[in-house]
């Protein structure tokens, strides 16, 4: 998977009308704003970030859900944005699938589990006949640890973690290579979630997937993922191995991140928190988007925009990193549990 | 830490849960929501509420505050704010316990605030239902207490309506519209879970130093031990509207005595340790409907023994904390016959 300058942008303007008795102008929200991430085969690529950097939107781009205002993204050599033929895009669709946050909205309530999973088999006619449909939808289910039994249910008989594994069963029934999660577990409970996160990892060794792995949850991300990108307004400020990145933050946005963690090992230390907030994606901050909030700003930051550039196995757009001006810290993370 | 958790333990309770049973009368009988629930919580302490969802933490709290959704209802048991019972009080006069002595911080801050009212007005109003202040004095009283919270240009900010206060600010908003009264309980269901990891962080340090100073006890109901972790001087954990262990924060996390907690603690996702699997307890929390019999963690749990698939166990020492767990009871929990036990 490469994915190269993507850009999404929404046009959130008053209707024209309004826009010319107001004399306003347009307003366009820069969602994902010039990213270039490359995912090798068989790796977790995490994105993480605050809400309204970007990050679902970046999904939705990858699986097809939204076009891209600029940029391209290539799976396995083929680009997506290229018009083909039906065969050809449905091909590619069946090797691209994605799993959703809210395991509550993203299963058809009137739908019997059964079909709910036979559905991709059916829209890319994998199965023969009927016996051998029910064959796979029954394997499916069991890799998810249900019964096939429980096909024969409607959603709402589930609870949380269940259904997710439903999600999980609807998205490999087509027999994908690449899945892109979206926050997959932060509507469960915790272990609920170590359930999903271990079947993840589980099938993962199984079948050789490929994850694009979207969370705001770092302690999350450092568990699944081989690689982790940063994401800040639209842009990512950062991207390492996850060992590098955990153990050797650059960016000061990594470090604020990674210091407001809440551990269970730090009972009775004080958190230092970090003032202000993520600015609207409308009018982002000129120069480094992260310059009002950073404690290494000067006026090269206000100024002028940093790019991306390489350090030890990954890369980081900071002036501060570049220039040299701050040191890399290195962190050690209690493991007296 | 530790002194000062013993210390405040050592003081009468200022609020004390006896027994508590929350019930919902359901078409198909009546659903046991909280079960025989009782803690204290001592002033100016923090008091950590955990547990999976559907657990009876946020019920438990709601029933404090005397805000049960009908048709749920407290069904047994006692609650008493410095001794003076409360889950009886009628509904006019538990209005203002509410608010005046117990304050409320709930999940999503743009429900608890009413939108088509500036801030101050809301806040004003809270005020002067329950301190006896004119106008002027409860409008600078509002105004301190933004500043308290941290909101910037407060004198300004006060006359803006909700929707123009960012999420992090809104529930600072709602942390003011709570302390209007100086209350001495403050009740804060899943405060920090709508809001982002960085804002989270400011929120939770801002509610630690607002306890400090004005020797406010807190119960935080949350299900992010990590929240936890930092903010609580003892947490209880609860499990099928049961507390399964309650003991100072820092014990029930690096020792837990009873196997659910252990397990919980085990499936969360640390920095300090990589491993392959994370652990996980398999099956999932059983509906109000199918609570087992004996032990209802019983199914999940690897040290199951005879006794817990029969009686259901209370609160026992276990440590410095109390577990529900026949493990730590000096019979223990092995094969030995039913009936002798239930003799004994």
């Amino acid at each position: 998977m490469q994915i190269e300058g993507l850009k999404r942008h929404f046009d959130v303007s008053p209707p024209w009308l309004v826009r010319m008795l107001e004399r306003r102008d347009r307003q366009i929200v820069q969602a994902v704003d010039g990213i270039d991430i490359a995912i090798a085969k068989g790796e977790t690529f995490s994105l993480v970030g605050e809400s309204g950097c970007g990050k679902s939107t970046v999904a939705r781009l990858v699986v097809g859900l939204y076009t891209p205002t600029a940029g391209r993204i290539a799976f396995d050599g083929n680009d997506m944005g290229k018009r083909r033929g039906r065969a050809q895009t449905s091909a590619l669709r069946r090797r691209l699938q994605m799993i959703f946050q809210d395991p509550y909205a993203s299963l058809n309530p009137r739908w019997r589990v059964f079909d709910i999973i036979a559905e991709p088999i059916r829209a890319f006619g994998l199965a023969a006949n009927k016996a051998d449909l029910e064959k796979q939808v029954g394997n499916l289910l069991r890799q998810v640890r249900l019964t096939p039994a429980d096909g024969r249910k409607y959603p709402h008989e589930f609870s949380g973690g269940q259904r997710q594994r439903i999600s999980i069963a609807r998205a490999l029934a087509s027999r994908p290579e690449f899945l892109v999660c979206d926050e997959p577990t932060s509507a469960l409970d915790v272990s609920v979630q170590a359930q999903i996160l271990n079947l993840m990892m589980d099938l993962q060794r199984r079948f050789g997937l490929t994850y694009l792995f979207i969370s705001h949850n770092l302690a999350v991300v450092y568990h699944i993922s081989t690689r982790v990108g940063v994401m800040y307004l639209g842009r990512l400020v950062e991207q390492a191995a996850t060992d590098t990145l955990f153990k050797r933050p650059k960016h000061p946005y990594t470090r604020m991140l990674l210091d407001t963690i809440p551990d269970l090992d730090m009972t009775g230390r004080q958190r230092v928190p970090v003032a202000g907030e993520v600015p609207s994606p409308i009018n982002p901050p000129s120069g480094c988007s992260f310059h009002p909030r950073c404690p290494f700003a000067n006026e090269r930051c206000k100024l002028e925009r940093p790019q991306l550039l390489p350090v030890e196995g990954g890369a980081v757009a900071c002036h501060a990193i570049e220039e040299g001006r701050i040191a890399v810290e290195e962190r050690t993370y209690a493991t007296s549990r | 830490m530790a002194a000062s958790g013993k210390s405040a333990l050592n003081k009468a309770p200022l609020l004390e849960v006896k027994n508590l049973r929350v019930e919902f009368p359901t078409r198909r009988g009546t659903l046991l929501a909280v079960d025989d629930v009782s803690f204290e919580i001592a002033a100016g302490e923090v008091l950590g509420v955990v547990g999976e969802s559907g657990a009876g933490k946020s019920l438990t709290g709601n029933a404090i505050i005397g805000l049960l959704e009908p048709p749920g209802r407290v069904a047994g048991g006692e609650i008493r704010l410095e001794g003076r019972r409360i889950d009886n009080l009628p509904y006019e006069e538990m209005r203002k316990v509410r608010g005046a002595q117990i304050g409320a911080i709930f999940q999503d801050p743009l429900t608890s605030l009413n939108p088509l009212y500036s801030v101050g007005r809301q806040l004003i109003e809270t005020i002067q239902t329950h301190l006896p202040l004119s106008a002027g004095q409860a409008r600078q009283r509002a105004i301190d207490l933004l500043k308290e919270v941290g909101i910037p240009g407060a004198e300004q900010r006060i006359d803006h309506y909700p929707h123009q206060f960012s999420g992090g600010m809104r529930q600072r908003v709602v942390i003011a519209l709570a302390l209007c009264a100086g209350p001495k309980l403050i009740v804060a269901d899943e405060p920090t879970t709508a809001l982002d990891v960085s804002i989270q962080a400011q929120v939770i340090a801002l509610l630690k130093r607002l306890c400090r100073e004005h020797g406010t006890a807190v119960m935080l109901v949350t299900h992010d031990m990590g929240v936890i972790a930092e903010t609580a001087d003892r947490v209880a954990v609860m499990y099928a509207g049961r507390v399964a262990e309650i003991g100072p924060v820092r014990d029930v996390i690096k020792q837990a005595r009873h196997p659910y907690t252990e397990g919980l603690m085990g499936s969360i996702p640390s920095l300090g340790h990589r491993s392959e699997r994370l652990a996980q307890i398999d099956g999932a929390m059983p509906r109000l409907t199918e609570i087992p019999r004996g032990c209802a963690f019983n199914p999940r749990c690897g040290h199951r023994g005879q006794r817990c698939l029969v009686e259901r166990p209370d609160l026992m020492p276990a440590g410095s904390s109390r577990a529900a767990c026949w493990l730590h009871d000096p019979r223990g929990v092995g094969a030995a016959a039913v009936g002798e036990l239930a003799d004994a």
